[in-house]
Formats: C-alpha cells, sequence, structure tokens
C-alpha cells in the first residue's frame, strides 16, 4: 500500500534520499563554492534574520517608531488583558475550524464529481478554481455589497422567495459564518484541485478489483478514494487551517472586525493596535500568532501524517 | 554548468539591484529640485473630495500669488489608516514638503519637536486663533498653520420636518427625545434619528459630541482625565454619552438601515426629508451641498442638547494644521513657509471659501464667512458669538484618546453592548494610549 501514497507532501525518509550535502567528518562537501552562497546568504539575512530578531526585541518596548522604551514583558501581559482578544482568540479558531471542515468535505465531492466523466470536466475545474485567483480584498467587497441586507442582491433574491434575509455582515449573530461562507467559495478551488490530484493518481486497478467484488459507489468511495486521499486530505486541513487561522484579507475587506468587535480575529486585532501606534505591542501580538499557529499546526500535522504511515 | 554560471550572475545582479535600489530611495525626492528659480512643493492632503479640491484651489491661487513656486498635491486616506501613513513617513524621512494633518492628541503622537519645524518666528503667528494654537502647540513652540474653519460636532436637523410638526430646537435631552417621539408618532415614515455604522466613525458623535455639556457639569473633566483620575465610566456627566447612544437604539429612534449605511446615505436621508436628526461633525456640510443644493436652505443645525437647558453649548474641533516636516530643506524650505503663510491669510481663506462651503469660522483674524453659508455653518455663529456656550471637543484638551471608541459606540449603537459596558471598555482602551504617551500617573 505505501508505494501508492504518491502525493504524499512528505518527504521519504532520510535514509533512501540521496543526501546533499552529507555529513562527513565535520568537513561539509558541497557541490558550490562558498562565494556561491554568499548573495542568497546576504538577502537572507538582511531581509528575514534581522527582522525576525529585530521584532522579538521590539516585541519588549514600547515603541512609536521614532523612539522605543524597554518595559520587559508588559506588551504581552497588556496583550492579554485585551478584552478584544478572547473574542478574536475564539473567533479565529471558529473561523479556522469552519472553513477548514467546510474546504475538506466540499472539496473532496468537488473532486469526486469532477473527476468523474461529465461532459466540459476541464472547463468545470477551471470554473470552480477560479474564485482562487481573484483579488481576495475585491471578492470582499463585492460581498459587502452583495449582503448588504437593505439593498443586496442576496437578500433581495431572498426576497423574491419570501424570506426574510437577515442582515449578513451587520448582525453580530451571522457576520463571522457570512466570512467563512465567502472564505470557503473562494478558497474551495485549491481544495479541490488538491484532492483530484490526489483521487487521479489512485490506480484505476483498485477501483475495478473492487467492481470485480460487487462494491458499489459508496463501498468504493468509502473503502478506496478516501483512505487512499489521505494525502491529500493532510495538505488540505493543514494548509486551510493555517489559512484560516492566520485570515485577514477577507475579514477587513468585509466587516473590518464589525459590527463592534464580533467578528475581529487575532490578525484584525493585531492590525487595528498597528493602526493605532502600538507597535510594540502589536509585534507582540504578531510573536503570540506566530507561537499559537505553530503551537496548533505542529502537532497536528505530526498526528496526521503519523496516521499515514500506519495505513 | 553554463546553466549554473549564468546564474550566479543572476543572483549578483538581483542582489546589485535591491542593493542600488534601497541606496536610491531616499534621495528620490530631491532629484527635481535646481531648475532656474522655480520652486516645486508637494502638499499632502487627504483623499475626501472635498479637502482634494480645496487643497487645489489653494495650490491655485498661491502659484497665481507667487509666481515661480508650484504646489503639487498629494492625497492620503484619513482615519487611522492616514495616521499610519504620516508616521511610517516622518520616520523614514520620506515625508514631502508640507503636509496637512490633525491638530490635538493626533499632533501630539508624531513627535512634534522631533520631527517637525516650529513656526513661532512666522509674522502672521499673532492672527491665529487662541484656541487653535494651543491644539499644535508642543513643548511651548507653535507647529502648524490652520487650513479649513472651526468644526462642530452637533446635530443637523431637518428643517422642513421640524416646520411640518411644528417642533422647537431642543436645548436639553429630554426635549430633544419628545421631538424624537413626535416625529416617530407622526407615520410619516421619518427615521428620528440618522445612524450610519458603516462608518464607523459617524458613531462617535454622542459621546464626543456632548463634550461641552460635560465639562460644563465637571470643568476639570479634560485635566483629572489626562491624569487618570477622571473615568468615562464613573463619571455622571461622562457616561451620559454612552447613554444616549443606547437610548436611541433601545427606543427604536434610528433609521432601519442603521448598520450598514454609510455617510453618503445619512446626508441624503437628512436633505431629502427621510431623517430629521444627524449627530455628525458640521465638516460634512460642504460635501452634503455639492450634492443637494436645497439642503443649504433645508438644513439646520444644534448643539448636542444635554440636562441644563441654561449651560447648553457647542462642541468645537479645530480646524487641521499645515506642517513642515524638518527634512524640507533649502528653496524649498522657503516656498513651504510661504505656502503656510499664504493659508494662514485672508486671502487663503477667501481661496478655501471658493472651493467650497466652508465648515465653520476660519481661526485666522481678519478671515470673514462668505455671506451665503449654508444655514448649518450659519446656526453655528450664536454659540461661537456668546461667551461660555463653545468649548472644544476633548481630544484637543487632552492627549489621551482610545482608538476604538468608534467600534465601542457602534456596539453600543447596535444594542450589542450596555452603555455602562461600552463606558468602562472605552476606558481601558484609552490606558494603552496613555501608556504610549508615557503620561504620567497611568
Amino acid at each position: 500500500m505505501k508505494s501508492v501514497t504518491i502525493t504524499s507532501i512528505r518527504p521519504r525518509s532520510r535514509s533512501d534520499a540521496t543526501p546533499a550535502a552529507p555529513a562527513a567528518g565535520g568537513k561539509f562537501y558541497t557541490p558550490y563554492s562558498f562565494w556561491f552562497y554568499l548573495p542568497t546568504a546576504v538577502i537572507y539575512s538582511v531581509l528575514f534574520l534581522v527582522p525576525t530578531f529585530a521584532s522579538f526585541y521590539y516585541s519588549l518596548t514600547r515603541w512609536s517608531l521614532f523612539e522605543s522604551k524597554f518595559i520587559g514583558l508588559d506588551n504581552f501581559v497588556l496583550f492579554f488583558q485585551e478584552p478584544a482578544l478572547v473574542k478574536g482568540f475564539t473567533n479565529t479558531l471558529i473561523f479556522a475550524v469552519v472553513t477548514s471542515g467546510s474546504k475538506v468535505v466540499l472539496g473532496l465531492l468537488l473532486a469526486v464529481l469532477l473527476t468523474s466523466r461529465i461532459v466540459g470536466r476541464g472547463y468545470l475545474r477551471s470554473v470552480v478554481f477560479f474564485p482562487v485567483l481573484v483579488s481576495t480584498i475585491g471578492v470582499g467587497l463585492l460581498f459587502q455589497v452583495l449582503m448588504n441586507p437593505e439593498q443586496g442582491l442576496i437578500n433581495g433574491a431572498l426576497g423574491v422567495i419570501g424570506i426574510d434575509g437577515p442582515g449578513w455582515l451587520t448582525d453580530p449573530k451571522w457576520a463571522l459564518m457570512s466570512i467563512a461562507l465567502v472564505d470557503v467559495w473562494k478558497g474551495v478551488g485549491l481544495a479541490t484541485l488538491i484532492y483530484i490530484a490526489g483521487i487521479v493518481s489512485i490506480p484505476r486497478e483498485y477501483m475495478e478489483a473492487a467492481r470485480v467484488d460487487g462494491a458499489g459507489s459508496w463501498e468504493s468511495f468509502r473503502r478506496i478514494v478516501l483512505p487512499l486521499s489521505r494525502p491529500a486530505t493532510v495538505t488540505v486541513v493543514i494548509l486551510s487551517l493555517i489559512g484560516g487561522l492566520r485570515s485577514f484579507e477577507l475579514i477587513w475587506a468585509m466587516t473590518r472586525g464589525g459590527p463592534g468587535f464580533t467578528s475581529d480575529v487575532i490578525s484584525s486585532v493585531i492590525y487595528k493596535q498597528y493602526q493605532a501606534g502600538f507597535y510594540g505591542l502589536s509585534t507582540a501580538g504578531n510573536v503570540i500568532l506566530f507561537l499559537v499557529v505553530t503551537a496548533i499546526v505542529l502537532p497536528l500535522s505530526w498526528f496526521l501524517n503519523r496516521k499515514e504511515v500506519n495505513l | 554548468m553554463r546553466i549554473g554560471t549564468r546564474s550566479t550572475a543572476l543572483a549578483v545582479f538581483a542582489a546589485g539591484t535591491l542593493i542600488l535600489s534601497a541606496c536610491s530611495a531616499g534621495s528620490l525626492g530631491s532629484s527635481d529640485e535646481g531648475g532656474s528659480g522655480s520652486v516645486s512643493i508637494t502638499y499632502l492632503t487627504t483623499n475626501q473630495d472635498q479637502d482634494v479640491k480645496e487643497a487645489e484651489q489653494l495650490a491655485k491661487d498661491f502659484t497665481a500669488k507667487n509666481p515661480g513656486i508650484t504646489v503639487k498635491v498629494e492625497t492620503r486616506p484619513g482615519g487611522t489608516e492616514g495616521d499610519n501613513i504620516i508616521k511610517t513617513r516622518l520616520s523614514t524621512g520620506d515625508m514631502v514638503d508640507v503636509f496637512n494633518y490633525n491638530t490635538g492628541s493626533l499632533f501630539q503622537a508624531i513627535a512634534p519637536p522631533k520631527n517637525l519645524l516650529p513656526i513661532d518666528d512666522q509674522p502672521y503667528i499673532g492672527d491665529l486663533d487662541e484656541n487653535f494654537k494651543k491644539t499644535v502647540t508642543a513643548d511651548g513652540k507653535v507647529y502648524g498653520a490652520p487650513v479649513g474653519g472651526f468644526m462642530g460636532g452637533a446635530v443637523l436637523y431637518s428643517i422642513p420636518v421640524y416646520t411640518k410638526l411644528g417642533l422647537k430646537v431642543p436645548t436639553t435631552w429630554s426635549e430633544f427625545m419628545a421631538n424624537n417621539a413626535k416625529i416617530k408618532a407622526s407615520g410619516d415614515g421619518v427615521a428620528p434619528v440618522i445612524q450610519t455604522y458603516g462608518e464607523t466613525w459617524t458613531s462617535q458623535l454622542f459621546v464626543l459630541g456632548d463634550f461641552h455639556n460635560v465639562s460644563a457639569a465637571e470643568p476639570d473633566f479634560a485635566d483629572k482625565y489626562t491624569k487618570n483620575e477622571a473615568k468615562y465610566a464613573t463619571s455622571p456627566a461622562a457616561v451620559k454619552g454612552f447613554e444616549h447612544t443606547q437610548q436611541v437604539h433601545d427606543l427604536g429612534y434610528e433609521n432601519k438601515d442603521f448598520a450598514s449605511a454609510k455617510l453618503p446615505d445619512g446626508l441624503k436621508m437628512l436633505a431629502t426629508g427621510k431623517g430629521a436628526h444627524y449627530p455628525i461633525l458640521s465638516g460634512v456640510v460642504a460635501n452634503m451641498i455639492a450634492t443637494y443644493p436645497d439642503a443649504a436652505k433645508t438644513v439646520g443645525l444644534f448643539a448636542l442638547p444635554g440636562d441644563d437647558a441654561a449651560k447648553n453649548g457647542l462642541t468645537l474641533w479645530t480646524p487641521g494644521g499645515l506642517y513642515i516636516p524638518t527634512t524640507t530643506t533649502g528653496d524649498k524650505l522657503e516656498a513651504a513657509k510661504k505656502f503656510l503663510a499664504f493659508v494662514a491669510s485672508p486671502d487663503g481663506c477667501k481661496s478655501q471659501s471658493t472651493a467650497g462651503a466652508p465648515t465653520g469660522p476660519y481661526a485666522v483674524k481678519g478671515c470673514e464667512l462668505p455671506a451665503d453659508v449654508p444655514q448649518a455653518i450659519k446656526d453655528m455663529q450664536p454659540y461661537l458669538d456668546k461667551p461660555g456656550a463653545s468649548s472644544l471637543a476633548l481630544e484637543f484638551l487632552s492627549p489621551v484618546k482610545g482608538p476604538s471608541l468608534e467600534q465601542i459606540t457602534v456596539e453600543v449603537g447596535s444594542g450589542i453592548r450596555k452603555a455602562k459596558d461600552g463606558a468602562a471598555r472605552y476606558d481601558e482602551d484609552v490606558k494603552k494610549q496613555a501608556q504610549q504617551l508615557g503620561l504620567a500617573g497611568w
């Protein structure tokens, strides 16, 4: 079974990969000279290393862009006291889980449909992918207009069939879910694409063998497609969960965290602190966001990939 | 291997261009200097229609008086996004020659002594309004020249609605609410109070515009507030603003689409008589009249009513300031100084009045409002003429202003949060700002 997991995102185990630079008695063998690495090393340290360490430092200061004052861990204390933060945290988790879950389910179903023999398959595949290519801000602004409770097309259409639509983005109960809905619409194409790749790589022999054994559609889906597209599921879950945890553009374009603070997520809380000029505080927020994403995604990735080996 | 060497060259080239472009970015501004006696300066203002029109008119009239100096107008977004742009440009030394920015607490937050050029030595300094000067002073030096007029944070009301129902301009909150009840009961479908939470800043007026009434009841509120001794939640006068915001929602006086409507929707309702009251800054009047010319006669203004009719008065916002950053030097500096002197002169005021209806009286001695000002602006004058009937908004008297007030007032005005709770939350919000500024007592 192992040989089937072609689309796995997991690198092959260390022993059978041809190592580019094995540790040979302290001195590394490298096909390139030192000078060859220098330009990238300079770019890397100027653009990535320095800012990363600078941000760790600035997260410990009260920073106004003009001057900074070292205040220890006060920023982190203040950040955790922020009333918007609790709401932001729960909203972030809800948003990430809802969007990621829906993308897995919808993506898989769409992929099954789009790998079947239907008319215009290539065209339909690209149609489902189009929203991924459109600018997030553009989508957000468009849906803000469509979801306007009084003049929006969505409530207009619902009104025709006699349903009094809610204030999608203005009702605190709906705002976050409406954004999640749009996020799923926009992002499901990518999940579908990954699933299509996963499903296509399942050898036809399995399906044929299953059919000979008398398996129906549900059985083949349940026993063959679902388990064998596990690597695709892992990819989709991780990608969309990370995306959901740090999602910002769509929320900002559609509600700016509103009404009030009801659709605030961690990123929008941090952004608002930047806007307010609390640079040290918001840098601390970013450090926390980084730690949270790592703390959720690392064990999850380990857990999902371990299961794959036990398949 | 051939591919290898080529990509090395490419990488080196890429790195080289990066370094080169990093070096030249800072010197871009000075590349267009020189030329035979002609100087060009850049003026940064906000991207609101009316502001752009005004800036372009000023630039045009200034060049007519000072041939050889041209002013290029550049725009930036307003609100917190604009604050960020100003701060970033100042801290990177990338600021234009002259820029327009808020006075009061926001002005204090851009480190004036470090980033701006003092203008104390300029001849027009004596002609500037004292209240205005206070709001652009840091460490005893004046840094800004006024652009635009004073603004009132008040209630704009529909005169036809008032005449039809025989209402009287209210001076107390209970009279105001009685009027609202009558408007609602009239059954014309007129919204008693217009609220437009689609643009969150418009939600703050019941709180910010009420400050004259607060200071009438507690004269030392601003001082105590700066020292962390007075709070919105615990001051009986200050918490009223939040309570009023909640009341108009609880009694169903808001327009039906209050949650999604934006400023232009609100102005339309007011100008067409679909809404009776709109608590807002008088700065929006010019915009409204540009779209609905009739509104010059059909829309009036009164100060936010408080508890005591005798002490009722108008809360004022001072004009914006024009500032010269320390990065402006040489010919451009001279030109920039001349530009400030022009804007802060009667000619400058005249030029601004040509560009559109003024938002209120100017802060420069000798500047007169044109005779045909809209009714709403005319209604401000009695408050200004009567001693003690107007005071500056809190943000000009205290550097403490929290960034989240607009979200909080949206919540209170939408029934998501209670007034008292909202006020307490705002008190928490300002704490960060005060600490950031390093104020004593926080």
